[in-house]
């Protein structure tokens, strides 16, 4: 281990990767404070469409737009899939990230 | 104390010659494991800074939007219900809404067209959302034709666009007047796409959600508390195809990196014999294997993650665009604000770093305790 003596410090495999370390946890560090400013300055944007929703009453975000019970998920028919039953197969591709809108089955089944 | 630092300073150079004697395997390692933090954090950034994003836009959202039922399927409901919804204690307002769906068949696209309460357009003109200008390379004043329910067509002129900032929530909407409304789809002026109500208290809103179901049986009333968490669930981090893709790739993960881990290669256990048979003592040859460990996962770690974000905020996702796009023809062009849950980040550290380390410690404390000659003899 003494050999490592004769190595000046700055070419030590560990020092190097010590360096590496810092500057893992340095853009670890940029990557918190980038996102936490992105979310100070695009609240603007935010705001901008929370008017918009308020303004035009609207309900839901407009993510899918293929299938009319895709588009409007939260005002979709229950068992808009197929129109069958909860749950039925799903044909449109936005079936495959959506589910049934839970809560809504939830507080029909209470309410209906 | 500084004996001790640098022991394990030297322990540390012996750790990175070994990992470079082992170059490819080590590099290939890396890589997938950053490919699998890359993939979970791009998920996880992605489902968290949506669900935040969802629930910030739609707070603003109708307090209630009570619909109407017929055969099972949601139907216009009569304007005579106003009144009666007006009469319930507790409902400050209660309002109609006009809005449906055109599938334009030009484009292959569905437009959501919507009537606005406050400034709506002049008889003849139409604001669009940007997807529909973008879709259909429209600008002010041009005339748009669509076909009624009636089978004529109807001219519109573009009045306005609707600012690109806004794509999330608009860019398939058509706001149009209510007399082109009816006109267009022969909704009689006795009916409406369904009623918005607001309330005096907002802990009353289930109990008159209750009350308006059991004076109107036919409607089903939709709180904001479920909008928001109907996006909630589309969102979940369990539910979804992606979901179930990222725990394929975790699964072969575990089980390459338990065996590239766990598996000490004759090469390795006969280092390990020569070190012991030299004086090191077990502790340092698990010192070892727990930097080794410590170092690709940990890098690795950082590697994913910061990519994940970069790939998730920087470039919209575009990954995941196709898995959300699915059939739409009109898809919001939108950046996602950056939200971090820290306790997300620690959660996938643990899951990802933590294991693979333990993995690696695990068999060569094994190889460690055992006689140096006879590791050296395999």
């Amino acid at each position: 281990m003494d050999n490592h003596k004769m190595i000046p410090d700055s070419a030590r495999k560990s020092n190097i990767c010590m360096a590496l370390f810092g500057v893992c946890l340095l853009l670890l560090g940029v990557m918190f404070i980038h996102a936490s400013i992105q979310r100070r300055t695009g609240n603007a944007g935010t705001e901008h469409m929370a008017g918009l929703v308020k303004n035009l009453e609207l309900t839901d975000l407009c993510l899918f737009t293929e299938a009319r019970y895709t588009r409007n998920l939260s005002q979709a028919d229950l068992h808009s899939a197929f129109q069958d039953h909860p749950s039925s197969l799903e044909h449109f591709p936005a079936g495959s990230v959506t589910g049934p809108p839970a809560g809504i089955r939830r507080i029909n089944v209470k309410l209906d | 104390m500084s004996n001790l630092i640098e022991k394990q300073r030297s322990i540390l150079d012996f750790t990175l010659s070994s990992l470079m004697r082992r170059k490819a395997k080590n590099i290939s390692l890396f890589l997938v494991y950053s490919l699998v933090v890359f993939v979970l954090g791009s998920a996880m950034f992605f489902t968290q800074a949506m669900k935040r994003e969802a629930s910030l836009i739609l707070k603003e959202a109708p307090e209630m939007v009570i619909q109407r039922l017929l055969c099972g399927r949601y139907e216009p409901v009569p304007l005579d219900y106003l009144e009666r919804i007006k009469n319930i204690r507790g409902v400050i307002s209660a309002d109609y809404r006009l809005w449906g769906y055109y599938y334009d068949p030009a484009a292959g696209s569905n437009y959501t067209l919507m009537v606005p309460r406050n400034n709506p357009p002049a008889r003849g003109k139409i604001v669009i959302g940007n997807g529909i200008a973008r879709n259909r390379m429209l600008y002010r004043e041009d005339i748009l034709s669509f076909r009624g329910y009636n089978g004529i067509n109807h001219n519109f002129e573009v009045d306005d666009i609707l600012s690109s900032e806004s794509e999330l929530v608009s860019a398939d909407l058509m706001l149009i007047s209510e007399e082109d409304f009816r006109d267009f789809f022969g909704l009689s002026p006795a009916a409406a796409t369904d009623i918005v109500a607001t309330v005096r208290n907002q802990k009353e809103l289930i109990t008159i959600a209750n009350k308006i179901s059991e004076l109107l049986p036919d409607t089903r009333p939709v709180i904001r508390d479920e909008m928001i968490r109907t996006y909630d669930s589309v969102f979940d981090w369990r539910g979804g195809i992606l979901i179930v893709l990222i725990s394929m790739a975790m699964l072969s993960f575990v089980i390459f990196a338990w065996e590239k881990a766990s598996g000490l290669s004759a090469e390795e256990r006969r280092e390990i014999g020569i070190l012991k048979a030299i004086g090191w003592e077990t502790s340092d040859v698990i010192a070892v294997k727990t930097y080794e460990g410590a170092i690709i996962s940990f890098f690795s770690f950082c590697t994913g993650l910061l990519l994940a974000y970069g790939h998730v905020f920087f470039t919209s996702a575009f990954l995941f665009a196709p898995a959300l796009k699915g059939w739409s023809v009109i898809y919001p062009d939108f950046r996602i604000t950056p939200y971090i849950d820290p306790y997300q980040v620690v959660v996938l550290f643990l899951l990802t770093v933590v294991p693979y380390t333990a993995a690696t410690v695990v068999p060569s404390w094994r190889s460690a305790i055992i006689d140096p000659d006879s590791v050296m003899r395999l």
